[in-house]
């Protein structure tokens, strides 16, 4: 007789394990604007088919909950039911014996407590706070409102050239986007379901890649209003844009010598090349837009001139001042911001960093910028330091894993303390603290010092990318409100008690995303044509194609190519390459087509106008 | 052209045909329950899906386009197995208790399962409850509802109202009224296009048949029937009956059949409204050419409610003159009581309309002229019609034809095309023509203004004046001239609009076709009894002029405007 055994998995176990799997990519694509008290009622539900049955709170009382929720959900509850939903989930909560349990009864409580209104809905009113208004996914999560199908399916048919002026009418940039988008709208594209999101950003690059030049639509007729844009990002740029189609004359105002903004003074050309960056913004002047660089709005012209000059002002400043760690040495020669350095690379100002030692300090996008062109410039070492884990780090992990593939050395769990410096003032080290990771705070796990002495990484220099501040105090003294050194501007870009005044982006949002300063410049267009008194409509004229109905099997996701690491490290060029044809139709293939099928075709599959 | 192969039967269809199209065209009938052309293209209730070859799943016919090489079987196994079993999941939501239906024999589920042999169920049958307000003229049974959603496209693409709305997510999906509101307070017109476009008995009009009997069998009532004219268009359809059999004539037998003490005609009271209306448009022209906005038509109560709920501001531009159902009522309880020599609280003055929402407009302020109470006391659709002499067993062919009753039954032919978009103005028109130039015109002058067109423009010259008219069927045509006019983009003089689509031949309380009733063929009733009539110009009604010269002397006077006129201004 054989003591021990072997397991291996049974065919349902098997099965189970792929279901498992599933479920999963089903939950990452929950469509937006679900009901949450449906939803967490069929959590429970699962959680209890989980449950080992031992225990009272956890058998019974999630039973009792499922019961529960249903008598809400079938409009049969009172407001008591909810006093009796939440002692069930709190006894849950403190007596269950594992996370099966107490686990599934403090989703219950924080459901309760964020989602009341829905709860109340239900019993009150009968029916739900929500519904499925948001039925295109991968729309309603581009804060610009792209119609992503649509150019899909125009790239799938090669009319590369529509997709470009389909997407420009909610985003002028698609040349930026094809390059840096952080692509929120493939978080809950329907295709996961199946496999994998469909490569948003791909299709869009391959719709730029491929267009060449496409001409913009024809503005309306002059209005004879004048409108100021503060700063010549992408947010100024995009509300710009829009203005002038719309008939008004538009000057931008910007403070560097060219335009662009962070796209320039941000954004390496590896990752954005300048040339690509300025056809886009040539493209979007031949609106007929007028611009004046290297006029600082509060400084070379007042706010009060503009007031008189315009009949309406957009503030699109952005957010480019640094922050400091606020740590000992922090003024040595050596250490500099991530702003910084990447202005003067934006200016064409390379330095050599040749024989260096470089260290970065910071965890985002920024920080894995600099590192990435510290490389370039020639560096012999680079850290990344940072205070959590490398899983916990805001920059995207495709950024990530480039910068390491390049070779920079990712430091996790050291927090800076000081900068030690040489007689001359030099950076000679940084001193960290190593650091234990612990309790998960805000909904990220805090780090706290280990229990063990402090290091020294020695370095030439030291790249602060901590994040960016705004410079608010001119508008401020002008007298437009502002909360936390961000613009207090309202969601329709209009700021109170300033008639006639909008700001947006960065600068009010504090440091986010390009199509995020895309949306805002969308946004203020409209609503200062609203503001001057007109209605203009942007539409476009190119025709969707309808579906081609084709089996949609499961089909891996086509990414992007990147040059190799160990070639690419060495200059500023493009590092991604584009995908084939073939490669394109296949992945175009893969939209599921939702302003088609599914809610879409009822209910909100195009927003033709704006 | 494509081409393509359906049940193994070569076909061809231009691009962009749909499977469901391109298979009608070939004979080939797939059954559909939640489509409807151009309006619901929506797939939801999976019933017309089909195999196509080399497709692992079935693809929906109604909304999905031919596509060259394709091979299509409508009834294969898996296309029947699948399409069947659809039917019996929407069966167990749905109470199919048909026998107490009004739509039982013409509902498309009913039909759907018979047509697909369903004679057992296999899963429990738990249809939404919810309660029933069966007071107010819609009624709306959640029971019945299958959420076709074609409600919410019909109220939201034709009628623009935005008054049904989905609701809920998931399994408790359901169509309510938008907003939170409750369908009493929404702004519901009751045009009842929702209804003749429910494939089910989810909606349907509140049934007064009971209520008008009661007074037929109270002998201290004089019961008196007026006919509009579109019901004449279409109520043999309701009992199935050939239209050569269904004539007005028929109808007023068959009416007598069931003792009602006299049957009048709504044309009679159309003739009144032209004087009135037509008078008080040429006594407005010269404010509406300077203020270059124009008068509206305030017959139809659909179109009277849009426009006070959604232009308010716009209502003081409606005609006060009342609509020919409200006319008659007055005129019934005043002249005719006092021709009779009858109080007229013993008068009971029952409407058959095309219409939901007359059953509301009976019962607005202003419509109590006589003093006792509302000028008209019961409204029934032509569906109830149906259904009343169906309760009486009349079988229409062997009934014999029979003429209005006098005077209130003697009409014109510019009174009978009342009931098709466009024929207000044609009345109006042949009336103001005669007044400003002292001749009558070709009665057939102004038939440009007739089709089935959204919206129709035209100029008129009366003798040196010219006049700017439109004339508009649907609500969302209506709202789109509203905002042109509102912006200043046009100006007209006098505007006629009709809450549905093509006039009231097409209107919310006629019978319910599969697919849409022939309105075109409706109206054509119309114009051929307008041709057929000896008199084709309101004005020369002998009738209308007696009553005139015994009892309102003329028209826009003290008494016509007692009795005639009303004005929704300041009023909620």
């Amino acid at each position: 007789m054989s003591r021990l055994r072997i397991h291996t998995k049974d065919q349902a176990q098997v099965t189970m394990e792929t279901l498992y799997a599933d479920l999963e990519r089903r939950i990452v694509a929950s469509p937006p604007g679900l009901c949450s008290v449906d939803l967490v009622s069929s959590f429970i539900k699962m959680c209890l088919a989980q449950s080992c049955g031992k225990c009272v709170p956890c058998r019974v009382g999630l039973d009792q909950l499922v019961k529960l929720f249903e008598s809400v959900l079938n409009g049969q509850a009172t407001m008591e039911t909810l006093d009796v939903i939440e002692l069930t989930a709190t006894t849950i909560y403190e007596s269950a014996d594992c996370a099966i349990g107490f686990e599934a009864a403090r989703m219950v409580l924080k459901c309760l407590e964020g989602c009341r209104d829905d709860f109340e809905s239900h019993i009150k009113e009968n029916r739900c706070v929500c519904n499925s208004n948001q039925p295109v996914p991968c729309v309603a999560l581009c804060p610009a409102g792209v119609d992503i199908p649509g150019y899909i399916a125009l790239v799938a048919q090669e009319r590369y050239a529509d997709a470009v002026r389909l997407i420009r009418k909610d985003n002028p940039m698609p040349v930026v986007c094809a390059l840096i988008c952080e692509h929120p709208c493939e978080n809950r594209c329907k295709r996961t379901m199946v496999d994998a999101p469909v490569n948003i950003r791909g299709m869009k690059r391959v719709a730029v890649d491929m267009a060449g030049d496409v001409p913009i639509p024809e503005c309306a007729p002059a209005t004879g209003k004048k409108v100021a844009v503060v700063g010549g990002g992408p947010g100024g740029l995009s509300a710009a844009y829009y203005l002038s189609l719309m008939g008004h004359q538009v000057t931008i105002y910007e403070q560097r010598k060219k335009l662009g903004g962070m796209l320039r003074y941000g954004i390496p050309n590896y990752r954005l090349p300048r040339e690509r960056l300025d056809r886009e913004i040539a493209s979007i002047l031949s609106a007929g837009i007028e611009v004046k660089t290297e006029i600082s709005v509060g400084k070379d012209i007042s706010m009060m001139d503009l007031k008189n000059q315009y009949d309406a002002i957009y503030i699109a400043i952005g957010a480019h001042t640094d922050k400091k760690v606020g740590m000992e040495g922090e003024d040595a020669k050596g250490v500099l911001s991530a702003v910084e350095m990447l202005r003067e690379i934006g200016d064409d100002k390379l330095p050599d960093y040749s024989g260096k030692k470089v260290v970065v300090i910071g965890g985002g996008n920024v920080a894995m910028d600099v590192a990435r062109s510290s490389m370039r410039l020639g560096a012999d070492k680079v850290s990344i330091v940072y205070r959590r884990c490398k899983t916990d780090m805001t920059a995207l992990r495709e950024e990530i894993e480039g910068a390491e593939a390049e070779g920079c050395e990712i430091m996790e769990l050291k927090a800076p303390v000081r900068i030690e410096k040489d007689e001359e003032g030099c950076v000679k080290s940084l001193v960290v603290q190593p650091q234990m990771i612990s309790t998960i705070r805000g909904g990220r796990p805090s780090p706290k010092n280990a229990n063990c002495p402090e290091e020294n990484i020695e370095c030439d220099l030291i790249i602060v990318a901590i994040g960016q501040g705004i410079e608010s105090k001119s508008f401020e003294d002008f007298g437009i409100s502002v909360k936390r050194g961000a613009i207090d501007a309202l969601d329709s870009s209009e700021i109170a008690d300033a008639p006639g005044i909008f700001a947006g982006g960065d600068c009010v949002s504090g440091p986010a995303t390009v199509i995020r300063a895309i949306a805002a410049g969308k946004v203020a267009a409209a609503n200062i044509d609203e503001y001057l008194g007109f209605h203009h409509e942007i539409v476009s004229d190119v025709d969707i194609p309808a579906p081609e109905f084709t089996d949609k099997k499961p089909c891996g996701r086509v990414e992007l190519p990147f040059r190799d690491s160990s070639e690419r490290k060495q200059d500023f060029e493009p590092i991604e390459l584009s995908m084939s044809c073939e490669e394109a139709c296949q992945e175009a293939g893969r939209c599921l087509r939702c302003d088609y099928y599914g809610y879409g075709s009822f209910r909100g599959g195009r927003v033709e106008r704006w | 052209m494509v081409n393509l192969h359906i049940n193994d039967i070569p076909v061809q269809a231009k691009e962009g045909t749909s499977i469901l199209a391109a298979a009608k065209s070939a004979g080939i009938n797939i059954p559909t329950l939640c489509f409807l052309e151009e309006i619901n293209e929506i797939g939801a209730c999976r019933v017309c899906v089909v195999e196509v070859e080399g497709m692992e799943r079935c693809v929906t016919a109604c909304n999905n386009e031919v596509k060259e090489g394709m091979r299509v079987y409508t009834h294969s196994r898996k296309a029947r197995m699948v399409r069947k079993t659809n039917v019996k999941l929407i069966l167990s939501q749905h109470n199919f208790q048909c026998a107490t239906c009004v739509r039982s024999g013409n509902c498309e589920l009913q039909k759907l399962a018979t047509d697909l042999n369903i004679t057992d169920m296999p899963y429990e049958i738990h249809p939404e409850e919810k309660p029933v307000n069966k007071d107010f003229p819609l009624i709306r049974d959640s029971s019945k509802c299958i959420k076709c959603m074609r409600c919410v496209q019909v109220c939201d693409k034709i009628q623009g109202m935005n008054v049904w709305d989905v609701v809920n997510t998931g399994a408790r999906t359901t169509v309510d009224v938008a907003g939170g509101q409750t369908i009493e307070c929404s702004d519901c017109t009751l045009c009842g296009q929702c209804i003749v476009n429910c494939p089910v008995g989810a909606l349907r009009e509140r049934d007064d048949v009971g209520k008008v009997l009661s007074a037929v069998e109270d002998p201290e009532k004089i019961t008196i029937v007026q006919i509009a004219p579109a019901v004449r268009t279409a109520w043999g359809e309701e009992l199935g009956v050939e239209r050569e059999i269904a004539s007005e004539k028929r109808l007023v037998g068959s009416l007598r059949k069931i003792g009602f003490d006299y049957i009048f005609d709504t044309n009679f009271s159309a003739d009144l409204t032209i004087m009135e209306e037509g008078t008080e448009f040429l006594t407005r022209l010269p404010e509406i050419q300077e203020k270059k906005f124009p008068m509206f038509t305030s017959c139809c109560p659909g179109w009277v409610s849009f426009l006070r709920t959604k232009y308010p501001q716009y209502v003081s531009r409606l005609s006060t003159a009342k609509s020919p159902q409200q006319m008659f009522g007055a005129i019934a309880k005043t002249y005719y009581a006092d021709m009779l020599g009858v109080d007229s609280s013993k008068i009971f003055v029952v409407s058959l309309m095309p219409c939901v929402a007359k059953k509301r407009e009976r019962t607005l302020e202003g419509m109590d002229s006589a003093g006792t109470g509302s000028d008209v006391d019961a409204v029934l659709t032509t569906r109830e019609v149906g259904r009343l002499l169906k309760a009486y067993y009349i079988k229409p062919e062997t009934v014999a034809e029979e003429d209005f009753d006098g005077p209130l039954g003697v009409h014109s032919g510019a009174g009978v095309i009342f009931g098709a978009t466009g024929g207000v103005m044609e009345a109006a028109l042949r009336t103001a023509y005669k007044v400003v130039t002292g001749e009558n015109p070709q009665p057939d002058m102004f038939q440009y203004v007739r089709g089935l067109e959204g919206l129709k423009e035209a100029e008129i010259d009366l003798n040196g004046t010219k006049i700017r008219i439109a004339i508009v069927s649907g609500l969302k045509n209506a709202e789109k001239l509203m905002e042109r006019l509102d912006k200043g983009e046009v100006t007209y003089d006098f505007v006629e609009v009709m809450a549905c689509p093509g006039g009231c031949v097409n209107g919310g309380g006629q019978p319910i076709h599969e697919g849409g009733a022939d309105v075109v063929e409706r109206s054509n009733v119309l114009y051929d009894l307008d041709v057929q009539n000896a008199i084709r110009f309101s004005h020369e009604n002998p009738e209308i002029d007696a009553c005139y010269k015994n009892f309102l002397e003329k028209p826009l006077s003290h008494k016509s405007h007692e009795l005639l006129h009303v004005s929704y201004e300041g009023k909620h």
